[in-house]
C-alpha cells in the first residue's frame, strides 16, 4: 500500500515540470502562436536557474531567474514571429536548437556542481495522514503551485475581460485588430508569459527535480508538453491531467522494472511515448472537436493593415 | 530560378569566406621556447591525446580519465604535451577525430570507451609508429593494446558495506546498459553483500543511459519506493547519491570521490585512478618498453580504490571491509569464486573455481538474490 | 522607429543576399564568442571554415558527412513545402539503418555470395522500405485520426531509438562480441562501395546527388510537384483545383521516410559496417536545419549539407586545435538558422524609418 502511495507521490513530482511547461504553451497557443521552441527555452532557463541557485544558494531566486531567462528567449522568438512574421514552425525549431547549444555552452562550468542542501517538504498536519499524506502532501511547493497556476490561468482565460481578449485574438486576430486592440503587443505579452512559465519548469528540473545541470537534461519534455496541449484540447485542467498521466507512466515503467517484471526494458521505456501517441490519436479523432477547441489562428501569421 | 540564384550566391559566399581565411598564413604550430644557445637540444615533448565519450566535467567516467591525464601531465612536466577531445560520438566520427589527432603529431592515443574499438583498429593499421590504447576494449594489434579496470572489485567492497548497513535487506542498483561490465558490477555488489548478510536481495532498474540525472533520480526514487535503502549505480552522475541523501537512505559514489555531494548518505566512493595506468603507458613509450598486452588493473595496482569510507560506519563493518580488501589485494580478480548460482538456480561456477577472463567477459546472468531477468530479449 | 512595410513584390536582391547576410551574422557572432572565450577569433574561424576543407581526405570526410544530410534534407524539403511538418526524420533514419543493417546481417550470417554492386540496390530498397514504413505510421495517424504529424513523428523518434536498442542488446547481438551491444560486423560484400582507396567517401554520395537532380526535376518540372507546392502554399486554392490533400500527405511522408531510411542504411553499411546504438549523431535533426538553410530547394540542400558538415567537423577540430568547447557547434547552427529566418523577412518587407506617431 505504501508503495502505491509513493508511486502516486512520484507521479505528481514527475508530472509537475510537464504541467508548468504545458500551461505556458497553452497560453501561447490560446493567443495563436505555436511555440516549438519550448525545449530550448526550458534548457536556457534550467542552466540560468541552476547557476543562480549555485551562486546564491536560493531556490525561489532560481525560479525567478528561470522565468526571466525563459521570458527573454520567448521575447526574441515572439519578436521574430509576430513582428517579422517568420514561419512559426521553423523559428520555433531554430529556437529549440539554439537553446540546446547555447545552454550547453554556457553551462559547461556547471556540470558536476552541487547545490545547497534542501529540507524535506511536508504540509504540517496533512503530511502525516496515512495514505494520502505520503501520496499527496509531502511535495515541493512547486507541485502545488502548478495546480494553482492551472486554476489561475483557467480563471484568467474564462472569467476575465483580458482573458477574453486574448482568446479572441487567438481565434481571429483580424477581428480583434479591427476592434482596435493592439494585437501584436498582446500576443507578445502572452508569448513572453508562456515562455516564463516554460522557464520556471526548466529551473524546477535543474534546481529541484534532479539538482544537477547537464546539457540536454530536459530530454524532450518540452515536446511532450506540446503534445499535452493538444490532447488537453487547450483546457488548463486537462493539461494537468495529461502531465500526471505521462509522469505516471514514466514512473510506473521504472517501478515495474524494479519489481522484476519480465518485459524487455526497452519496451517499458517506450511506454510513455506510445501512451502519448495513443492519447493524441484518441483526442484528434474527432475533427469537429478539434476545430471547436483549437484556437482559430494557431500557427498563422498576422499582418496588421492587410 | 530565384532560388537557384540565391543558392549560387550562398556557394560563392562559402568559397569567398574560405578563400579569405585560406589566404591567411598557415597557423604556426605551437612554437617551442626560443632557443637561446642551449647546452643540449631539449627532446621534443611526447604528444599524447585522449578522446572522451562524455563531457569532461561530468564528475563521472570522462572526468576520471581526465584526472588521470592531468596526473601524468603534472608528473612528466615538459616531457609530454597532452590534448583531449570530449564528447566524441562512438561511431564513424571517432575515426576522423583519431586520424586528425595523429595528423597533429600525437604519438600515443588513449580512447576511453568501448565503442571506439573499430575506429582505433582501422587507424592503428595505417600508422604503425603511433601507439594506440583502448580502454575496456578487446581488439589488439602490434601497436594497439587494451586496458581496463577491475571495477567489480569496488562493487564487491560496496556490497560488503551495504550488506551490513541495510536495514531492509533490499539493495538497489541504478544500471545503464546490460553490458558485461555492468552485469559484473551488479553481481559483485550482490555477492559482496551476501558474504556478510545472506538475506540480502538486489533490485535493478535500467535507465538506458550513462549520464542522465533526471532519469537517474527517478530510478533511484523508484528503487527506494520499493524498499531499497542502499543504492549503487553504474551511471556517471551524482544524481543517485543526491536522491538517497534527500530520502535519508545510503548510496555510494561511482567513478570518482563524490563524498562532497551527500555527506549523510555517502558510505564510500568507488573511485577510479587512471593516472596510475597512464603513468605506466607514458613511461612505456618514453622508455621504449611499450608492448602489446591486455592490462586489467584493480585495487592491487592502485587503478581503482574504495575511498572516503564514512566515519559513521561501525568499526566492525570497517573491519570486515578491510579484510575483504586485503583478500582482493592478495587475490586480484577473485571476486567471482565458486560456487555461484544464478537466479534461476543454475550453477554457473563450480565450487572452488575462480572465474577466468572468459567467464567474466561473457557474463549475462544475475546471481541468486538479484531480482528479475537480464534484459536481453532472449 | 522602424516600420516594416510590405513590398509590392518579393525583392530579388534580398533573396540573393539573405543567406550571405545570415552567414556573415553567424561568423560575427562566432568571432565575438571566440573573443569572449579568450581565443584568437581568426584562428577559431579558420578551424571552423577552412580546416575542414584542407586536403583530399578532409573533402572526402565532408562528402561522407553530407551524404545522409542531403538525403534527409531532400525529403524534409518536400514535406515542408507541402506544409507537412515531419520532424521525425531521425526516427526514419534509424529504421532505415535497421532495415539495411538487417539485410546486411542476413547476408553475413548466411554467408551468401553476392557482389557489392549487386547488394547496393538491395540495400537502398531495404532502407527505403523501412524508413517509409515508419513514416507511414505518421501519415496514417494524420490521415485517419487527424493527429498532428509534428508530435507523432517526434514521439516515434524516441520509440525508434528504443527499437534499435532492443535489437542490438537482444536478438541481433553478436554472439562473439563479448556481450556488447553491437551486431556482427557486416561481410565485405555488403559494404557500400567506396569511391577512392583509403578514403571513406562512398557510392552513397553520388547517389545522393542523383536524387538531388531527381528531386529538382520532380518539384519544379512535374505536375505532381506543382500540386504539392500549391497544396502547401495555398491549400484553399489547391482544394479548389481538385488536388488531393490526402495523396499529397502520403506522397511526401513516404518519400521523406524512404530517403531518410536510405541515409540510415548507408550509414550502417558504409562507414559503420555494423549496427550499434550510435548509428546516428542526430542527422535527422540537423537535416531540418539544412532544409531551411537550403531554402527547401534541392540544390540548397546540397550546399546546406556541405556548410553544416563543415560546422560539425570544424567543431571537432576546434576542440583539439584551439581548445574550444564542444557545445559551440550547436550554438552556431542555431544562430545561422535564426539569422536566416530573420533576414528572410527582408525579402518580403522593407524597413522604413518613420517618426513616432
Amino acid at each position: 500500500m505504501n508503495e502505491l502511495a509513493l508511486l502516486l507521490a512520484a507521479t505528481l513530482s514527475a508530472g509537475t515540470p510537464l504541467a508548468i511547461a504545458g500551461l505556458g504553451l497553452l497560453v501561447n497557443e490560446k493567443v495563436g502562436v505555436l511555440n516549438l521552441g519550448a525545449e530550448g527555452m526550458m534548457l536556457v532557463a534550467a542552466v540560468a536557474g541552476f547557476a543562480v541557485s549555485y551562486h546564491t544558494g536560493g531556490e525561489w531566486l532560481a525560479f525567478a531567474a528561470g522565468a526571466v531567462a525563459g521570458g527573454l528567449v520567448a521575447a526574441a522568438f515572439g519578436w521574430l514571429v509576430i513582428w517579422l512574421n517568420t514561419n512559426q514552425y521553423a523559428t520555433g525549431l531554430a529556437v529549440s536548437l539554439f537553446g540546446g547549444g547555447f545552454s550547453a555552452f554556457v553551462g559547461v562550468d556547471y556540470v558536476g556542481r552541487k547545490l545547497a542542501e534542501r529540507p524535506d517538504h511536508a504540509l504540517p498536519w496533512l503530511g502525516d495522514l496515512p495514505f494520502l499524506g505520503t501520496a499527496l502532501f509531502r511535495q515541493h511547493p512547486m507541485v502545488y503551485l502548478a495546480i494553482l497556476a492551472a486554476v489561475g490561468i483557467a480563471w484568467f482565460l474564462y472569467r476575465t475581460r483580458a482573458g477574453l481578449v486574448l482568446r479572441a485574438i487567438g481565434e481571429s486576430p483580424e477581428s480583434a485588430h479591427a476592434l482596435g486592440y493592439p494585437v501584436r503587443r498582446i500576443r507578445l505579452a502572452a508569448v513572453v508569459a508562456g515562455g516564463a512559465l516554460c522557464g520556471v519548469s526548466g529551473a524546477y528540473l535543474s534546481v529541484v527535480y534532479a539538482p544537477l545541470w547537464v546539457e540536454g537534461m530536459t530530454a524532450g519534455r518540452g515536446w511532450i508538453a506540446l503534445a499535452l496541449t493538444v490532447f488537453a484540447t487547450w483546457r488548463p485542467a486537462r493539461v494537468l491531467l495529461g502531465a500526471y498521466l505521462f509522469g505516471g507512466v514514466t514512473m510506473l515503467q521504472l517501478h515495474l522494472q524494479g519489481r522484476g517484471v519480465q518485459l524487455p526494458n526497452e519496451f517499458m521505456g517506450m511506454l510513455p511515448y506510445l501512451a502519448t501517441i495513443a492519447v493524441l490519436v484518441l483526442i484528434s479523432r474527432n475533427p469537429t472537436w478539434i476545430r471547436l477547441n483549437m484556437p482559430g489562428s494557431l500557427g498563422k501569421p498576422f499582418f496588421p493593415g492587410l | 530560378m530565384k532560388k537557384l540564384l540565391d543558392n549560387l550566391v550562398l556557394a560563392a559566399a562559402l568559397v569567398a569566406v574560405a578563400g579569405l581565411f585560406g589566404c591567411s598564413k598557415e597557423q604556426p604550430a605551437p612554437a617551442p621556447a626560443p632557443a637561446a644557445p642551449a647546452p643540449a637540444p631539449k627532446p621534443e615533448p611526447l604528444k599524447a591525446a585522449w578522446i572522451y565519450v562524455g563531457p569532461v566535467g561530468d564528475a563521472g567516467w570522462s572526468y576520471a580519465h581526465d584526472l588521470g591525464r592531468k596526473a601524468v601531465e603534472a608528473k612528466y612536466g615538459d616531457k609530454i604535451k597532452t590534448t583531449f577531445v570530449e564528447k566524441v560520438p562512438e561511431g564513424p566520427d571517432a575515426e576522423r577525430v583519431i586520424r586528425d589527432l595523429v595528423a597533429q603529431g600525437n604519438k600515443i592515443i588513449f580512447a576511453t570507451s568501448f565503442g571506439y574499438g573499430d575506429a582505433m583498429e582501422k587507424v592503428a593499421k595505417d600508422f604503425p609508429d603511433v601507439y594506440f590504447e583502448h580502454a575496456t576494449g578487446y581488439k589488439t594489434g602490434p601497436n594497439l593494446r587494451v586496458y581496463e579496470g577491475r571495477f567489480y572489485e569496488d562493487a564487491y567492497l560496496a556490497g560488503v558495506v551495504a550488506g551490513r548497513m541495510t536495514k531492509t535487506n533490499v539493495l538497489g542498483f541504478v544500471a545503464s546498459f546490460p553490458i558485461p561490465e555492468v552485469l559484473r558490477n551488479i553481481n559483485a555488489y550482490t555477492l559482496g553483500a551476501q558474504s556478510v548478510n545472506p538475506k540480502v536481495k538486489t533490485k535493478v532498474v535500467w535507465v538506458s543511459s550513462w549520464f542522465d540525472p533526471p532519469k537517474e533520480t527517478e530510478a533511484a526514487q523508484s528503487l527506494m519506493n520499493q524498499g531499497a535503502d542502499v543504492l549503487l549505480q553504474n551511471t556517471d552522475s551524482t544524481a543517485v547519491l543526491q536522491a538517497a541523501e534527500k530520502a535519508g537512505k545510503y548510496a555510494f559514489g561511482w567513478d570518482s570521490d563524490m563524498s562532497a555531494f551527500a555527506p549523510k548518505a555517502h558510505l564510500a566512493s568507488c573511485a577510479l585512478n587512471w593516472g596510475v595506468y597512464y603513468d605506466k603507458a607514458i613511461g612505456d613509450v618514453l622508455g621504449k618498453t611499450w608492448k602489446t598486452e591486455v592490462n586489467k588493473w584493480g585495487i592491487k595496482e592502485g587503478a581503482n580504490d574504495f575511498v572516503k569510507v564514512a566515519d559513521f560506519i561501525p568499526a566492525d563493518v570497517k573491519k570486515q571491509l578491510e579484510d575483504a580488501k586485503a583478500f582482493l589485494v592478495a587475490n586480484p580478480g577473485a571476486v567471482f569464486r565458486g560456487p555461484i548460482v544464478d537466479n534461476t538456480g543454475k550453477v554457473v561456477l563450480a565450487k572452488d573455481t575462480v572465474a577466468d577472463d572468459k567467464w567474466k567477459g561473457e557474463i549475462n546472468f544475475y546471481v541468486k538474490g538479484v531480482e528479475g531477468k537480464v534484459p536481453s530479449g532472449k | 522607429m522602424i516600420r516594416f512595410e510590405a513590398r509590392p513584390a518579393p525583392s530579388r536582391l534580398m533573396s540573393a543576399l539573405s543567406p550571405l547576410v545570415a552567414l556573415l551574422a553567424t561568423v560575427a557572432v562566432a568571432a565575438l564568442l571566440f573573443l569572449a572565450l579568450g581565443k584568437d577569433p581568426v584562428q577559431g574561424l579558420s578551424v571552423f571554415l577552412v580546416e575542414p576543407l584542407r586536403g583530399a581526405r578532409a573533402l572526402s570526410e565532408i562528402g561522407l558527412k553530407s551524404t545522409p544530410l542531403i538525403l534527409c534534407a531532400l525529403g524534409l524539403s518536400l514535406c515542408y513545402r507541402s506544409n507537412v511538418w515531419n520532424i521525425g526524420a531521425e526516427g526514419q533514419f534509424l529504421l532505415g539503418a535497421i532495415g539495411g543493417g538487417g539485410l546486411a546481417l542476413w547476408v553475413t550470417a548466411g554467408e551468401l555470395a553476392i557482389s557489392r554492386w549487386a547488394f547496393f540496390p538491395l540495400l537502398i530498397l531495404a532502407g527505403a522500405a523501412a524508413g517509409a514504413a515508419w513514416a507511414a505510421i505518421v501519415a496514417l495517424l494524420r490521415d485517419r485520426f487527424h493527429a498532428s504529424e509534428i508530435l507523432v513523428s517526434l514521439m516515434l523518434v524516441y520509440v525508434a531509438n528504443l527499437v534499435l536498442s532492443y535489437l542490438v542488446f537482444g536478438p541481433w547481438k553478436d554472439p562473439h562480441g563479448w556481450n556488447f551491444p553491437q551486431t556482427m560486423s557486416f561481410a565485405e560484400a555488403t559494404a557500400v562501395p567506396r569511391l577512392a582507396r583509403g578514403m571513406r567517401l562512398h557510392a552513397g554520395f553520388p547517389f545522393a546527388l542523383l536524387v538531388t537532380a531527381a528531386a529538382w526535376l520532380f518539384t519544379f518540372r512535374t505536375y505532381r510537384g506543382l500540386q504539392l507546392q500549391v497544396g502547401g502554399a495555398a491549400p484553399a486554392a489547391a482544394r479548389y483545383a481538385g488536388f488531393s490533400a490526402r495523396s499529397s500527405l502520403w506522397t511526401v511522408l513516404l518519400t521523406s521516410g524512404a530517403l531518410a531510411g536510405i541515409a540510415g542504411a548507408f550509414e550502417a553499411a558504409g562507414p559503420m559496417g555494423q549496427l550499434t546504438p550510435h548509428v546516428s549523431t542526430g542527422y535527422g535533426f540537423t537535416a531540418i536545419i539544412v532544409a531551411f538553410v537550403g531554402r527547401l530547394h534541392p540544390l540548397g540542400c546540397v550546399l546546406g549539407s556541405g556548410l553544416l558538415s563543415m560546422f560539425l567537423i570544424g567543431g571537432e577540430l576546434a576542440q583539439s586545435r584551439v581548445g574550444l568547447p564542444a557545445a559551440l557547434t550547436g550554438v552556431f547552427q542555431g544562430v545561422l538558422l535564426l539569422a536566416l529566418l530573420a533576414c528572410d523577412t527582408l525579402i518580403h518587407y522593407r524597413p522604413r524609418w518613420t517618426s513616432t506617431r
